[in-house]
């Protein structure tokens, strides 16, 4: 089969517990970038047990055609029956771009599917575009159009890598979250729903659930916050976070950290910033005794405005903050908090 | 019980990191450490084989010099190594990296493959799952646990996801990824260090390699190509200022959010 016989964007449209990841429609905004210049449309895959409901709020974010593989075998997450599921619809209807969320699910879906349908992967894209491979003609070697440029950050964040799959198909990537914009919901829209249904046979490949445990979270998603206080291991102990949670509230944000505060047992995992944690993108984001290791940079430096508070003049922060402030951010902090509260005030009287 | 446990020799990140023309990595130019979650899988091993009595293999593919993992693997108490080497299998992406694993693999009597979730250089947590796609085994990726009940054949594992984990069952033999958080390694053992300088490293070359096809192995066999690799551009330094008080410290702040509209 020829590579020009696979067209359209698709998008594996995560779902869990039948609820739409956010990942989800992040990849319809990005799948309809990338479907303009190669004038084709945007599918999205749903895969579980009872979702075909779902498929119209993929619609309003961007889904010109929706495929739904619907089966009880698909009730929670397996890498078996999900994989067959979604490399079955690769194989039925071609796809020249296959776009999966990073996600714990993401990750373990898509390196078993581009196995299986014998295409490339390229894992944790911070940027996705349309262009040539190679980026520059070189003499004697073809430079193919229109190939799918897949933008990475690897060792640590300390280099990028733009990568192409330019003899295989589909061009298959798995996405961070947090980092494509989705598009503002058009409501009404449809989209063509397919129904499909490879059928489902186990075998020693499905693996038994026998216990699902859901973390308790009070916490609100810190990618979706606007406003973000974090906290390092400076910010001293677990108590002393309050100085950070009361300057958070006073500011209409929320609290995160940085990976050695996790380490270090004083706040969950979800609230974790940077590689190993969620990539947040804030309107305005304080890092507060936070040294600025590059795993915690690469989390947060799209963030607008970032304002760092470190007592080490020399810390790494420094180097992406807007403004920093070198000083005790004991002293700072709270003082802070009372200032802000007061131009609030001053503005809603105002 | 049989356990093979995947290992890689990394860069330590926190150094610098040098290119080839090519935009491959240069390897041979930076200082190396086992690759934390394969570290972490082979503790797992370890401590299977402490409870159950197995026999745990190390295997790894990479540079000569990559032995120098297997030893310490050896030291840690492996009982095995086999390092997978030849210059055809140079420039591998994930794709022809499993491929060449698994063709490894298929030489050898296994219940359970441990590797790491993911390397520390590339992030990418895809060759484990790809080796269990190329043998056509189940696979149970993010380990936080490994229970194995010997008798049945099966492992159950606590397999982490993004809000919550799954208590998992499957039949072995299969493969399973873990995490770095899954327990804390051992050091190497003084009887171990001298054991493991005695211990032979079986090496194996394309060859040895079982139902691979060439097309599938190397640079040339890799889909994924690299158009442009450097190092990252970040965005420009700001202001940095050191006031002489909390209270200067508070005003510039505020003035500052507020010449932004931020507030």
């Amino acid at each position: 089969m020829a590579l020009e016989d696979y067209k359209g964007v698709y998008v594996y449209a995560q779902q869990v517990d039948n609820e739409i990841s956010p990942i989800a429609f992040e990849l319809l905004g990005k799948a309809k970038d990338l479907a303009a210049p190669l004038a084709t449309q945007v599918t999205a895959v749903l895969i579980g047990s009872g979702v075909k409901g779902l498929a119209d709020r993929l619609a309003e974010y961007g889904a010109d055609r929706v495929i739904v593989v619907d089966d009880p075998e698909l009730k929670d997450y397996r890498t078996e029956p999900y994989a067959h599921a979604l490399a079955s619809v690769i194989n039925e209807y071609k796809p020249e771009i296959m776009l999966v969320g990073a996600t714990a699910i993401g990750r373990d879906l898509g390196p078993t599917v581009s196995a299986r349908v014998a295409t490339g992967l390229t894992a944790d894209c911070t940027q996705l575009d349309i262009g040539d491979f190679p980026l520059v003609a070189i003499p004697g070697q073809e430079q193919k159009h229109n190939q799918l440029l897949m933008t990475r950050p690897a060792f640590g964040g300390n280099t990028i890598a733009t990568i192409a799959c330019p003899d295989n198909r589909p061009q298959m990537a798995t996405v961070r979250p947090g980092v494509m914009q989705k598009i503002d919901p058009v409501a009404g829209a449809k989209a063509e729903v397919i129904e499909y249904n490879p059928g489902f046979t186990p075998d020693n490949r499905y693996v038994t659930i026998k216990e699902v445990v859901k973390a308790v979270s009070d916490t609100v998603d810190i990618m979706d916050a606007k406003v973000l206080v974090s906290g390092g291991r400076g910010v001293g102990s677990p108590e002393n976070f309050k100085i950070l949670e009361d300057l958070a509230e006073a500011l209409g944000g929320t609290v995160s950290c940085s990976r050695a505060v996790v380490d270090a047992g004083w706040k969950p995992k979800d609230l974790q910033v940077g590689q190993t944690g969620k990539t947040v993108r804030p309107n305005l984001y304080f890092a507060i005794g936070i040294s600025g290791a590059i795993q915690h940079v690469a989390g947060m430096e799209e963030s607008d405005i970032i304002v760092a508070i470190n007592k080490d003049e020399d810390a790494p922060i420094f180097d992406v903050a807007d403004y920093g402030i070198v000083g005790d951010l004991n002293k700072i902090v709270p003082q802070l908090t009372a200032a802000i509260k007061a131009e609030k005030a001053k503005k809603a009287a105002g | 019980m049989k356990i093979i446990v995947c290992i890689k020799q990394v860069p330590d990140t926190k150094g610098g990191v040098e290119f080839n023309p090519d935009g491959t990595l240069n390897r041979a130019a930076m200082l190396t450490i086992m690759n934390p979650d394969d570290k972490a899988g082979l503790e797992a091993a370890l401590r299977l084989k402490d409870k159950y009595g197995a026999e745990v293999t190390v295997l790894t593919m990479g540079l000569p010099k990559a032995a120098d993992v297997l030893q310490e693997a050896l030291a840690m108490g492996a009982d095995k190594a086999i390092l997978v080497t030849d210059r055809v299998l140079g420039g591998a992406d994930t794709w022809a990296t499993s491929t060449t694993i698994a063709g490894a693999i298929r030489n050898l009597e296994y219940d359970l493959i441990i590797t790491g979730r993911q390397a520390i250089d590339g992030d990418t947590a895809q060759v484990g799952p790809q080796i269990a796609e190329h043998l056509k085994l189940p696979v149970i990726s993010y380990a936080m646990d490994i229970q194995v009940d010997e008798a049945a054949k099966k492992v159950t594992v606590k397999r982490q996801y993004d809000d919550r984990y799954h208590i998992v069952e499957a039949q072995m033999p299969c493969l399973v990824t873990a995490l770095a958080e899954l327990n804390e390694p051992r050091y190497m053992s003084v009887g171990g260090i001298f054991d493991a300088v005695k211990a032979e490293i079986t090496t194996w070359g394309r060859a040895d390699l079982k139902d691979v096809e060439d097309c599938n192995l190397g640079l040339k066999g890799s889909p994924t190509k690299i158009a442009k690799a450097s190092d990252k551009v970040r965005k420009g330094k700001g202001e940095k200022v050191t006031p002489d008080s909390p209270e200067e410290a508070v005003s510039y702040i505020v003035g500052k959010l507020n010449e932004k509209h931020a507030l």
